[in-house]
């Protein structure tokens, strides 16, 4: 079971409800992705309209834990008083933590980044932070109080998969008590089993299941690719090599020549 | 009194920030709101006085990743 600030969760894979064709697609691929945590954000809310009010009531319907972002914030004040509404709203002392730097990417600006982490961090919050896969950065969010790490596997949307694996090697080997969990970039499942097998703890997918031409069969297909991915990681992958190694015995090969 | 609600100007006759949600069809709603850029919790918005051309965000539940 992984553990995230002292809460156990079976399922290691997280989803996004952002970017669903519908309301009833979304609850559907949560439902097939048996994913326990969902990420949540805020945005403005009409009066009359209201629309915010039916999507709480699905996600609550849905009986998952819910994790609110911080998506669109560009510095430490709009982090960290969108964090201040969300616990409000949302009820939980969670918050993944995203303060932008640059918009064509959409990368972490790490220095807002852990100065946000440190404020919250000092409030209370439980901190997920969006980061990159840089050593000196997680020790730094560490240090200000996180206790899970999510790293980026390549920008936001772009479906690329893991841009940086050694990155993420390197992050598994420095911090092997910290949780892990892959945020954004990632395309299809193979990159999900990937991570696993990286010996992160987790994944988080949005658009890869909600832009997918069948949402719910591709969150079962990354459910299907974190069991697997953690599976093989648990059973020890062999190392890779440079050079062929015959698996059939060279002893008593016959001489036919 | 001129006030910004989500980015949008509102004329109100209400003094605080309690009585403009009511204003605005706000009750009962799941939402969180900010004036000016600083966070106002549920609480303390009936006693919160709002000024003439004061910023104020209402946000809700929205689907995020």
């Amino acid at each position: 079971m992984l553990q995230l600030y002292g809460t156990s969760v079976r399922s290691r894979l997280l989803l996004g409800t952002a970017r669903y064709p519908s309301p009833a697609v979304l609850a559907e691929a949560v439902r097939a992705s048996r994913a326990e945590i969902v990420t949540v954000s805020l945005r403005r809310e009409s009066g009359g309209e209201r629309s915010g009010q039916a999507f709480w009531s699905l996600i609550r319907e849905l009986g998952v834990r819910v994790l609110p972002n911080t998506a669109g914030c560009h510095s430490v004040k709009e982090a960290v008083t969108t964090a201040h509404m969300a616990r409000e709203v949302f009820g939980t002392p969670w918050i993944k933590l995203e303060v932008i730097g640059e918009d064509d990417t959409l990368q972490p600006d790490v220095f807002g980044l852990t100065e946000a982490a440190r404020i919250l961090c000092g409030e209370g919050f439980e901190v997920f932070p969006y980061t990159t896969e840089d050593l000196v950065v997680a020790e730094r969010l560490i240090a200000a109080g996180c206790g899970v790490l999510m790293p980026w596997g390549a920008p936001i949307g772009s479906g690329r998969g893991l841009n940086n694996l050694f990155g993420l090697h390197a992050l598994r080997a420095h911090f092997p008590g910290v949780p892990l969990i892959v945020d954004a970039g990632l395309g299809v499942p193979s990159h999900a089993a990937q991570a696993l097998e990286a010996g992160c703890d987790a994944v988080l997918i949005n658009s890869a299941v909600a832009q997918a031409g069948n949402p719910a069969l591709m969150a079962t297909a990354f459910a299907q690719a974190v069991d697997a991915g953690r599976t093989a990681y648990e059973a020890g992958p062999i190392e890779a090599r440079d050079f062929a190694a015959p698996s059939t015995p060279v002893v008593g090969t016959a001489l036919l020549r | 009194m001129r006030i910004l609600v989500n980015g949008v100007w509102r004329e109100s006759g209400a003094a605080q920030l309690g009585a403009v949600l009511e204003e605005l069809g706000y009750r009962d709603a799941v939402v969180s709101t900010a004036v000016n850029g600083e966070f106002v919790a549920t609480g303390v918005r009936a006693h919160t006085l709002l000024a003439d051309g004061d910023r104020v965000e209402v946000l809700a539940p929205m689907q995020g990743g």
